[in-house]
This record gives structure tokens, sequence and C-alpha cells, in this order.
């Protein structure tokens, strides 16, 4: 058994868990600062992401040299290829929960206005996609990481259905155009949190069952 | 062109020893197929039934069905010397004869088949030499220089050249690079990755990173049985068999 090999596996895989940790404690704190009008929580995701972009600098660093010195090759092989992936998806999420921040500290800078979507609702089904990605990851199973792509659609369905009240709004109550604006911009901005929460499904199904399941389709390459 | 190569319940014996229990494998013409293993698992006693140099260590037999093209490898009346004429062989140490000159070296195997004509032996020495891309470096010295005078990757070229010499179907390589340093190494992969345009190669190794890098097929022998024989992409990606699996990460016992 390699087992400094090994060890640089299971370092791997703590390192992109603690990632995936800071990861959802943006989004929280950016649903937080939402549901609170709190620009604090703003703040917090804002200092929050150079914790995340640090973690993605060390786990491409690690990533890269296993690769290069024990050249990996099948389920370890596809585990770091997973690994790689899956960093750069949880780093946009970072990304992404901080553009709904700064949609939040825009919102906050005027009074509240009472729009009919429930952005809170939305976010916990991001956040449950999300952890349940982690999850999946965590335990190495597919099955898991299955039922994130299922709750994709519903995601995707409460983003269409804002865009529709929120643009109905605004032309019949232009006054609250900015207010819904920013709106719309968070749901797109959670509906992308969804993407990537089942591009980090798609890629614990790849690591563990070698099949490639991306664009709605079970691909065996081989 | 090199030929296919069927393989049909094939077992060999030390003695009394199983070392390799019906094997089938069909290996395809003018591909690079990899066969891969812990030591003792058979690999090489496998290629060794190829051309029947198995059966010269002695009590070792085989039997089952082996095809090189059209030839039944242990058909009744198959002459064994015209089988291994039909498959060349390369092995892990450089063995040039050392006291012969380069030239001699690549011809050795055409005078034993009785060639006289000295221009088509020219010829055939310089394409073997072309083939395993020596010839830009020896061809000033072919007379002059013995085997034993080249480096330990030239030295491998030469005994590939001198397997090609008396135009086989089949190469067959008992790890023929983990005796040399990277760049011969590498010398040697290119090599194989050429020739199979015009020969069909088995090439042995313990090395896995080489058998990704040459072979279009792989081969995973444990213990005797063949246990997995896919794509090369598909068994160092996602092997089908957890043996196979266990092996080539590293997480074998």
């Amino acid at each position: 058994m390699r087992s400094r090999f090994q060890q640089g596996l299971d370092e791997l895989r703590d390192k992109l868990l603690r990632m995936g940790g800071l990861a959802e404690q943006a989004i929280d704190r950016a649903t937080e600062a939402y549901r609170t009008r709190d620009a604090k929580f703003c703040q917090m995701v804002f200092t929050g992401e150079n914790a995340i972009n640090q973690a993605e600098r060390d786990i491409d660093e690690l990533a890269l040299d296993l690769l290069a010195m024990q050249q990996p090759m099948a389920i370890d092989l596809r585990f770091i290829m997973a690994v790689i992936k899956i960093n750069a998806d949880l780093e946009r999420v970072g990304d992404q929960a901080v553009n709904i921040a700064q949609r939040v500290l825009d919102l906050i800078s005027e009074p509240p206005v009472e729009l009919p979507v429930d952005i809170p609702k939305m976010a916990s089904s991001v956040s449950t996609m999300v952890q349940k990605a982690l999850e999946s990851f965590l335990d190495g199973h597919a099955e898991v990481a299955e039922s994130v792509l299922q709750m994709d659609n519903v995601v995707d369905r409460m983003k269409d259905e804002a865009f529709v009240v929120l643009v109905q709004k605004m032309q019949t109550e232009p006054a609250v155009t900015r207010a819904a604006l920013n709106v719309l911009l968070v749901a797109r901005n959670l509906e992308r949190i969804a993407d990537h929460a089942t591009n980090i499904a798609e890629d614990v199904i790849f690591w563990v069952r070698g099949a490639d399941v991306r664009h709605g389709g079970a691909h065996f390459p081989y | 062109m090199g030929v296919g190569i069927e393989v049909k319940g094939l077992n060999a014996w030390y003695g009394k020893n199983l070392a390799l229990k019906d094997i089938d494998m069909s290996i395809p013409a003018n591909h690079v197929t990899a066969v891969i293993g812990p030591s003792g698992c058979g690999k090489s006693t496998f290629v060794r039934c190829l051309n029947r140099m198995h059966e010269t260590i002695p009590e070792a037999h085989a039997d089952g069905e082996v095809k090189i093209g059209e030839v039944e490898v242990y058909g009744d009346g198959t002459d064994p010397v015209d089988v291994r004429r039909r498959i060349g062989m390369v092995f892990q140490k450089p063995n040039p004869f050392p006291t012969m000159s380069i030239y001699d070296n690549v011809a050795a195997g055409l005078r034993l088949n009785g060639l006289r004509n000295r221009k088509q032996m020219d010829q055939l020495v310089e394409r073997s030499l072309v083939l395993s891309a020596l010839w830009d470096e020896v061809k000033d010295t072919l007379h002059k220089k013995s085997g034993a005078s080249l480096s330990g990757g030239q030295q491998q070229r030469l005994c590939i050249a001198r397997a090609l010499a008396v135009e086989p179907e089949v190469l067959l390589m008992d790890e023929p690079a983990s005796a040399l340093d990277p760049i011969s190494t590498s010398k040697i992969e290119e090599l194989i990755f050429q020739l199979k345009q015009h020969y069909t190669v088995v090439i042995v190794t313990h090395n896995m990173q080489q058998a990704a890098r040459v072979a279009e097929l792989t081969g995973f022998f444990l213990m005797g049985s063949l246990i997995e024989y896919d794509k090369t992409e598909k068994i160092f990606t996602t092997p089908a068999d957890k043996r196979t699996e266990d092996y080539i990460t590293g997480r074998f016992g």
C-alpha cells in the first residue's frame, strides 16, 4: 500500500471539504444578509472570500503535486480529477455569494420593498443542494449525488417563476424596478450556485462510477 | 504487415505447476498490446508461449490453441523454428553478440536463414537499422564497431534491428526498456509506436505508465489468469475488475 500517496489523497479530501464548508458558510451569510438586511453579513462574505480563494490555490497545488509525483491511475486519477473540478466550482460558489452580498448592499441602501419572491426558500433549496453534493463527496455516495441532480430542476423553476413575477412587477410598478432587478440578480446567482452543486454531484458520480453524466446523459466513456 | 494473434484455452506448466490457466486473448494485427501484472503472474510465460520458447525450458510444456495469422503455433507438424522466425523477440537486457560488428549483429539471423546475396543483405540490414531508429547513429561505423561498444539504449535498438531483419510479423518485447535511462526509454517507446505500422507488437512491462503511453490494448495477468483485457484507456481510468484496480493503484496485497 502506498501510504504516502494515501496520506496525500486524504489531505486533498480534507482540504476540499474544509473549502466546501467555507463556501456553504458564504451562501448562508449572503442569505442571512438578504433576510435581515444587515450589512454586517455582507462584510463577512467579502472577508471570507479570501480564505476560499486561498483554499482553491492550495488544493490545486496539492492536486498537481500528486499528479506529478505519484502518477495516479484509475479511481485515484478520477478522484484527483474530480477534486480539481469541484475545487473550481466551489470557488465560483464563493464568487456568487459575493455577488449576492453586493446586491443586498444595494437593496438595503433603499427602503424595503415588498416583492412576491421567496428568496430565502430558494436559498434554502440551493444550500441543501450544495450540502448534499459535499456529503456525496465525503462518503463517495453516487446515489446521494444523483438526488442533487434531481433538485436542480426545482431551483431552475423557482428562478424562472421569479423572473416572470419580477418583470411583471417592474412593468406595473416602475418605482420598484431597482429593487426588483436586484432580487432578480440574486435569484440568478442562487440558480448559478445550484448549477455548481450539480457539477459537483456529477464529478462525484464520475469519481465513484467512472460514468460521465454531464449534460443530462449517462455516458460510460469506455 | 503484422498479423493478428488468437489465443484460446492456453495452459502452461513448469513441471506440475500450472503457470497459465486457460487464457483466451485476441491480439489485433498492427496494434501494440501491453501485458501487465505483478512478478510471477505469468505474463512472461504468456509471451514465451506465443513463439514456443516456453517449451525450451526443461519440464516446461504448454497446450491450447495459439494462432499467429494462419499458423497454428501448437499444431501438429508446425516447426517451432519457423514459428520463431515469424515472431521476433526482444528481451529486458540488450544482448547483442559482443564480438560481432554492428552489421554482423543485424545480419546474423539472415545468414542463419541461408541468405548469401550481399546486396540483398546490405539492403535488409539498412532497412532494419532505419526501422529501429539506429541507422543515422551507426551508418558510418557499421563494420568498425562491435555491438558491445554501443550505449545501452543503442544496444537495445540494435537487438530490435536484429529481430526485424528476418522480417517477422510479430514483435514480442519483454521489458524492453527497464534497463534503460529515460531518454533511451522514450526513444524505444517512440520506436514501438512507429513499428506497429509494420508489425503486431506485444510488450510485457512492469512500468504501467509505459503501458499507458505505448499500448492501445492492455491485458492484466494475476496468478496465471488473464483478469482483464481491454482498451488501455479503460484499464487505466475505469477498470472493470477490482483486482485490476487494486494492482494499478498500488493497493495490491
